[in-house]
């Protein structure tokens, strides 16, 4: 029951799987909510705020729009308050704050993967820190949800990474020579096409790992946590609710943790994948 | 045993298998880097950024089979 909640988050296609789901724990529900896979399912997937059709497109802002925007209206807002405030002087809390980050990112981060060449990616690396970092917190609010809990944004942002990475990459070393780099030198010519194509599907793969990495972690705390105030409906006996109530605290914990942990993982990445396309010297 | 039990029932074992090997991999690198950082307090700067690094991918490894055993649980 639980890998088919997950695998109708992957696949957006609710209905069907949903219905059969029902049809598997009929254990569960109360009066109120279907079963308790209708209960999580409706707590993790996306729901419309504003309903938006613009030329036979589903346009429509949805919860995790909204999140996305008061996320980037956060930054929007806050960071550039911050470095004027830095720039003429004075040291106060948030300043410190935000300065500690992002000193900390760059020191042990970016400087060690992206050298000299790569300093001019660091505005986007940061950037990215930031937005996942906020962007994951949302979830833990409560009437919140987590965009990056939709594979649709984190497959954008390895997107933007995978471009970042291909263009920095043939613009240091021209678009022959950085396939050609792709291969480690010194081997012999036989093997060369298959290590090209090996290769070649690393790359793809790295990115797509860095999606699906940050989609899993963020929506599999949240499967969890409802799983296990769901737990109270299912024995429908309100003296059992203090045990999945602890528990569903220690996970939204550790949920913090690995918000903060995963943003700071994608960043890391993404630093090491384009230090590896501008620094080809394997 | 019906078809479909017994897919739902290898979605299950494979998400189970996976994480097995993903759990012993991470644990065989954190006892490594903590050997490590035993040996030269010094070095425990670089050894977390590079056990963070390895830890993430190794994860990211574990996370595709997640999601064929994801993907096996609908189809």
């Amino acid at each position: 029951m639980m890998l088919k909640l997950a695998a109708t988050l992957l696949l957006q296609d609710p209905h069907e799987h949903a219905q059969s789901a029902h049809a598997a724990a009929e254990t569960a529900g109360g009066h109120h909510e279907e079963t308790i896979a209708g209960y999580i399912l409706h707590h993790i997937k996306d729901s419309t705020v504003i309903p938006l059709h613009v030329f036979g497109f589903d346009l429509s802002i949805t919860k995790h729009v909204l999140m996305m925007w008061i996320a980037a209206g956060l930054m929007l807002i806050f960071l550039p308050l911050i470095a004027r405030s830095r720039r003429h002087g004075g040291k106060n809390r948030a300043i410190n704050f935000v300065e500690a980050i992002i000193l900390f990112i760059r020191e042990d981060v970016l400087k060690n993967y992206l050298g000299q060449e790569g300093k001019g990616f660091e505005p986007y690396l940061l950037t990215a820190f930031f937005f996942i970092l906020i962007c994951n917190l949302l979830g833990t609010i409560p009437g919140g949800a987590t965009p990056t809990g939709n594979i649709a944004v984190t497959a954008a942002m390895a997107l933007l990474t995978f471009f970042v990475v291909q263009i920095s990459g043939i613009r240091h070393h021209g678009l022959i020579g950085y396939f050609k780099g792709l291969v480690p030198g010194g081997l012999p010519i036989i093997l060369w096409p298959l290590m090209f194509a090996v290769e070649l599907l690393g790359l793809l793969t790295k990115h797509f790992s860095l999606a699906i990495r940050l989609f899993a972690n963020m929506t599999a705390g949240h499967v969890v946590i409802f799983a296990l105030l769901g737990l109270i409906f299912m024995f429908k006996n309100i003296y059992i609710a203090p045990l999945p109530l602890i528990g569903a605290v220690g996970i939204s914990m550790l949920e913090v943790l690995v918000a903060l942990l995963q943003a700071y993982v994608f960043t890391l990445l993404s630093a090491v994948f384009i230090g590896a396309a501008v620094h080809q010297e394997h | 045993m019906s078809e479909l039990a017994m897919a739902y029932l290898a979605a299950g074992v494979g998400a189970a298998g996976a994480m097995i090997g993903g759990a012993a991999g991470i644990s065989k690198l954190a006892s490594a880097a903590m050997e490590g950082t035993a040996r030269q307090p010094e070095a425990a700067g670089d050894i977390r950024g590079m056990m963070i690094l390895t830890a993430a991918m190794i994860e990211g490894a574990l996370l595709f089979a997640l999601v064929i055993c994801f993907l096996m649980g609908t189809k």
